[in-house]
């Protein structure tokens, strides 16, 4: 028991994560285009045309799971940022840091996708609505987090700062997902309660699963990937990076 | 098989714009960023590598002044 306790917090020490890292992300990187191609294949092969949207639905393989990740992302940021704020751990900032800039990316695309489905669905590239609206909120909450990091030189009292940002923004996430229940709005309900004939949501779920567990997947190769350039930065004045990098020599 | 022609499958039932802007726009971005990261992590390991070989010939230096 006590053993275990004590290599849990063996890896979480960057001199131990970084090399456990680089050796995970290729993994996670063919995991990333095997459900992204199945995910294609099932979304614009398999899954048939919408009764009332035709072929412009299809945009939903790419626009819910963006979204899906942009929410979830937030969390895990947050739940990051809070545990670097109450332990005071080097590792946890790190991961929240290396996680923003592609939660952002994901906000991004949900509402890039969700213009182009808006405008031929709705007539409007976009409408102030509670679910657009939280959306961006929630792209502005990552772009405010990095800049305020960015702006703080010390990464230690960067990290709190940005940490009390993610945890208050954190509010927004349920506003985002219940918005659709809470306010009346354009924007069509849950997607997993689809429903259409048994077959075709069947498909069309199977599509969407493929897509977001190839996004889950990318996301933690690039966060990964991120955090390793971040442990370099902050730790080069430690002995194990000159070790690592000098080492190869 | 769904679709009848290539051709058929460009034009997404007339929706081509917006189905192929999004996959393009999120292709596009999914490509770079992990571009962007690996070349970043490259430069960072090329600029520390310098700095300790630097710093290392300037102790030798001041080692064999002394």
């Amino acid at each position: 028991m006590n053993n275990r306790l004590i290599n849990w917090f063996k890896y979480a020490s960057p001199q131990n994560f970084y090399p456990i890292a680089g050796k995970l992300i290729p993994w996670f990187v063919a995991l990333t285009v095997a459900f992204g191609l199945a995910g294609l294949y099932v979304g614009f092969f398999v899954a048939p045309t919408d009764a009332q949207q035709g072929e412009g639905y299809r945009i939903i393989f790419l626009h819910v799971p963006a979204s899906w990740m942009s929410m979830f992302i937030y969390l895990v940021m947050a739940f990051w940022a809070g545990l670097g704020l109450a332990f005071n751990t080097r590792l946890s900032g790190m991961m929240a840091s290396a996680l923003a800039p592609t939660g952002a990316l994901f906000a991004f695309l949900s509402l890039w996708t969700g213009a182009l489905w808006g405008k031929p669905m709705w007539g409007a590239w976009w409408v102030w609505d509670a679910r657009l609206t939280s959306e961006l909120i929630l792209l502005f909450l990552y772009i405010g987090f990095i800049a305020l990091q960015s702006a703080i030189d010390d990464p230690r009292r960067a990290d709190k700062a940005g940490a009390i940002l993610a945890l208050v923004g954190v509010i927004n996430v349920p506003i985002i997902y219940f918005s659709v229940k809470w306010w009346n709005t354009l924007h069509q309900g849950a997607s997993v309660s689809m429903t259409k004939s048994p077959s075709m949501a069947s498909t069309m779920l199977l599509g969407m699963l493929f897509t977001a567990l190839a996004f889950w997947m990318y996301s933690i190769a690039v966060a990964l990937l991120r955090a390793r350039s971040i442990m370099l930065e902050r730790e080069r004045h430690t002995e194990w990076v000159r070790a690592l990098l000098m080492a190869k020599e | 098989m769904h679709w009848n022609s290539f051709s058929e499958f460009l034009a997404m039932g007339g929706y081509a714009f917006y189905v192929w802007g999004s996959v393009a726009a999120t292709a596009l971005l999914m490509t770079l960023e992990p571009i962007l990261l690996v070349r970043g992590q490259k430069r960072l390991v090329a600029r520390l590598k310098r700095q300790f070989r630097a710093e290392r010939s300037e102790h030798g230096k001041s080692r064999s002044l002394d």
